[in-house]
């Protein structure tokens, strides 16, 4: 079984990612098993996805926007995000977006070209999960989480930026 | 100068242990080129026409002696012995090995330096007024909040892989002297009508290929919002920002397309939810980064005591260079002094490993240890004794350092071009040379004043040909290096963009086609007091247009040749 790295340690893929082929006709539904749908598909089969058994979760592509998906998150056991390549930022402010902004509280997992070297960013922005690209080795991965031990911004991580933890460790006696 | 804490030292050491297992990584092949190529680019590291280039970031320009003599000892270790500073206050070697670039990083980071983000599509390195803090005509000294913006800007998680690159300046004076308008973020410290610090924001500015002066979307944003605001612009961008062609990725391409309305409105909403939220800036944050910058420790001085109009009346070469290189301070009895980096013959901004030991001397003895880099590729001593100018302008004579034209038509800036940069489509630094030697007179250079020649050796306007008074573009046609002129254009409060004056020249060329505007400018102006750019403001573009092709006046040879190929 393909395996992901699910908050920091390796992981068994139990989920199915339904893609559209090339013909860009919505995929067949397994009858069974937890299957991670695209937005597209979610919502033109609602119904039967909801009626189905087995979890379900859906996957944004990086040009779908979270508000979109807002409303329906608690029909959902994983929200996925699409990195057609890792340079492609949009899917950390999606991530940033469905955490701090519309509540999910979830898996929130990166799929498609994700490689060990933005783990470290992915994290902060909401990431716990990770479905790395094909050839890399989740194993050692694991290390990336650590390349920084500290970081100067607000993040979905530590909500509190450097400078206010700063602060609060070492107040100012005035 | 900002000086690190126990944090900010390990966040340094710790890229360069992450960028050490990269660069092993690929070179053992378990990381692709294509995945590398970013990651390296994020770290300033470009393959170029013979070699990587190395960019270092030299953070809104501030140098200290020791980090400069540390830049000579990497220069002489693992470069050819000098270094070129580029227009965006970084400095850049054009020779290292991959396999030493960690070892160089690590060397950097020995002195508080590093080259995070100085390339790829992120928020790169925050530039400044050289004369920030010692200006005559500040109003606000933006050095905290460029610390402030360093921090928020290194490594941000969300921000790291955006459509294109991303730059930001500050000016905090009445002149901007950091050519706000024409980057993706401008601010423009000032204070509001009951004393607050604030900014006015610009957006969606800059050169390249689409040259645009950048729209006001806020006029006054408060200091607690800075990072907020940065916040929301940048997400807005992030999100909406083209990924379909890298030459409309900029942001100004999305300002433009959704219309500059349309865009502020977008950042607002935005910014709606993020307001006064946790990255809102604190009283306790900013003095503590204000008391973490090392403040000259200025003497009362007499000015009129200094001696230096007096020798300025003996020497007529001290003289020259006092008034063109020498300025105001807002401490009675000091100046401002800049150190020029466009010596006939030498590229502009280059300065070898010698010259750079030199200098850093020269700073601990007469500024306090300190330098600045401008985006005019020189270097500037900012605290010094007026005193001293006299002994100081002596010794940096015998390095080379002297040259009296700043301000003055041969301070070109230039990128490196074709001679090193494999994105140029002609070359850079033959042009300056032959344009500084044609005008190598100092007293035919005086009598023309101030002007300002920008050369870019390709449409992506490293040199900022579009903003110089004087605008030359490398171009390529059919295969060969020619050279499109353009005047009008100006940095600063009145920033404008160069109008191209006609049909592209050889390179042999540009010194004669350069003579003639200059020719029909010194015919034209009616004092001395009118400068290059008043003229063509005054009379337009047409006049030069005719003298440079027109009629009586022998064509340039080969244009008919580009006529037929446009």
């Amino acid at each position: 079984m393909a395996v992901i790295i699910k908050n920091r340690q390796v992981a068994n893929n139990t989920w199915q990612l339904l893609r559209a082929g090339g013909e860009q006709t919505l995929p067949a539904v397994p009858p069974t098993g937890d299957v991670i749908v695209s937005l597209a598909q979610w919502q033109a089969q609602k119904e039967a996805l909801l009626a189905r058994g087995g979890r379900l979760g859906v996957w944004l592509a990086n040009t779908d926007d979270p508000a979109n998906v807002a409303a329906d998150l608690k029909h959902f056991a994983v929200v996925a995000v699409d990195f057609p390549h890792f340079t492609d930022g949009r899917g950390s402010s999606i991530a940033r977006l469905l955490r701090e902004r519309y509540g999910w509280q979830g898996e929130l997992r990166a799929i498609g070209d994700v490689i060990r070297d933005v783990l470290f960013y992915l994290s902060r922005c909401g990431f716990d999960a990770f479905e790395l690209k094909t050839g890399e080795d989740a194993q050692a991965a694991l290390s990336a989480f650590d390349d920084f031990s500290e970081a100067y911004q607000t993040s979905v991580e530590r909500p509190q930026p450097l400078f206010r933890r700063r602060a609060a460790a070492s107040p100012v006696v005035s | 100068m900002y000086i690190y804490d126990e944090i900010d030292q390990r966040i340094v050491d710790e890229r360069v242990a992450q960028f050490r297992d990269q660069t092993r990584r690929f070179l053992d092949g378990s990381l692709s080129d294509d995945d590398f190529r970013p990651l390296r680019l994020q770290n300033g590291l470009y393959i170029q026409r013979f070699a990587p280039m190395f960019r270092i970031a030299i953070p809104y320009g501030f140098l200290a002696s020791r980090q400069l003599r540390a830049l000579a000892y990497i220069a002489r270790k693992w470069d050819r012995s000098y270094g070129h500073f580029s227009t965006r206050q970084n400095i850049q070697f054009n020779w290292p090995k991959l396999e030493d670039v960690p070892d160089m990083l690590a060397k950097l980071a020995s002195v508080q330096m590093h080259a995070i983000q100085t390339s790829g599509n992120c928020i790169r390195n925050t530039t400044v007024d050289h004369f920030a803090g010692v200006a005559p005509d500040e109003i606000v000294d933006p050095l905290v909040w460029c610390e402030i913006i360093r921090q928020w800007s290194a490594f941000h998680p969300e921000f790291a892989y955006l459509p294109r690159k991303f730059k930001i300046a500050i000016s905090g004076a009445e002149n901007d002297r950091a050519a706000i308008q024409v980057h993706d973020v401008g601010l423009q410290a000032q204070y509001d009508d009951k004393g607050n610090v604030g900014f006015r924001v610009y957006v969606g500015g800059g050169l390249g290929r689409t040259p645009i002066i950048g729209t006001v979307i806020r006029e006054f944003l408060p200091w607690q919002h800075l990072l907020t605001y940065l916040d929301a612009v940048l997400r807005v961008y992030n999100r909406h920002g083209r990924r379909d062609n890298k030459y409309k990725a900029r942001i100004k391409i999305l300002v433009k397309e959704t219309k500059p309305e349309v865009f502020r409105a977008q950042v607002e909403a935005e910014w709606a939810h993020l307001k006064d939220g946790p990255a809102t800036l604190t009283e306790q944050e900013v003095e503590r980064i204000g008391k973490r910058f090392t403040r000259p420790a200025y003497q009362k001085l007499d000015p009129l005591a200094s001696g230096y109009v007096l020798a300025a009346g003996r020497d007529k070469a001290f003289a020259s260079w006092a008034r063109r290189n020498v300025h105001g301070h807002k401490v009675a009895g000091y100046a401002a002094v800049t150190l020029s980096l466009k010596k006939t013959g030498i590229a502009p901004g280059d300065v070898t490993a010698d010259q750079m030991d030199a200098v850093a001397d020269l700073a601990d003895r007469y500024s306090f240890g300190e330098l600045r880099v401008s985006h005019e590729q020189n270097l500037i001593l900012a605290d010094v004794r007026q005193s001293d100018l006299f002994e100081l302008w002596q010794q940096l004579r015998e390095l080379g350092l002297a040259t009296p034209n700043i301000g003055m038509l041969t301070n070109i800036i230039a990128c490196p071009g074709g001679d090193f940069c494999s994105l140029a489509n002609a070359k850079s630094i033959p042009v300056a040379d032959s344009i500084q030697q044609r005008f190598d007179d100092l007293d035919y250079l005086y009598d023309i004043g101030e002007l300002d020649l920008n050369i870019s050796g390709c449409m992506n306007s490293c040199g900022h040909h579009h903003v110089g008074h004087i605008g030359v573009l490398g171009v390529d046609k059919q295969g060969a290096e020619f050279y499109q002129i353009s005047i009008g254009g100006n940095q600063g409060n009145n920033a404008a963009l160069g109008k191209v004056l006609g049909p592209s020249v050889s390179q042999a060329e540009v010194p004669e086609v350069i003579g003639k505007l200059i020719d029909l400018y010194l015919a034209r102006r009616d004092s001395e007091a009118e400068r290059f750019i008043d003229v063509v403001r005054r009379i337009g573009i047409e006049p030069f247009k005719e003298h440079v092709y027109g009629g009586h006046h022998k064509k340039p040879a080969g244009r008919e040749q580009h006529v037929a190929a446009a």
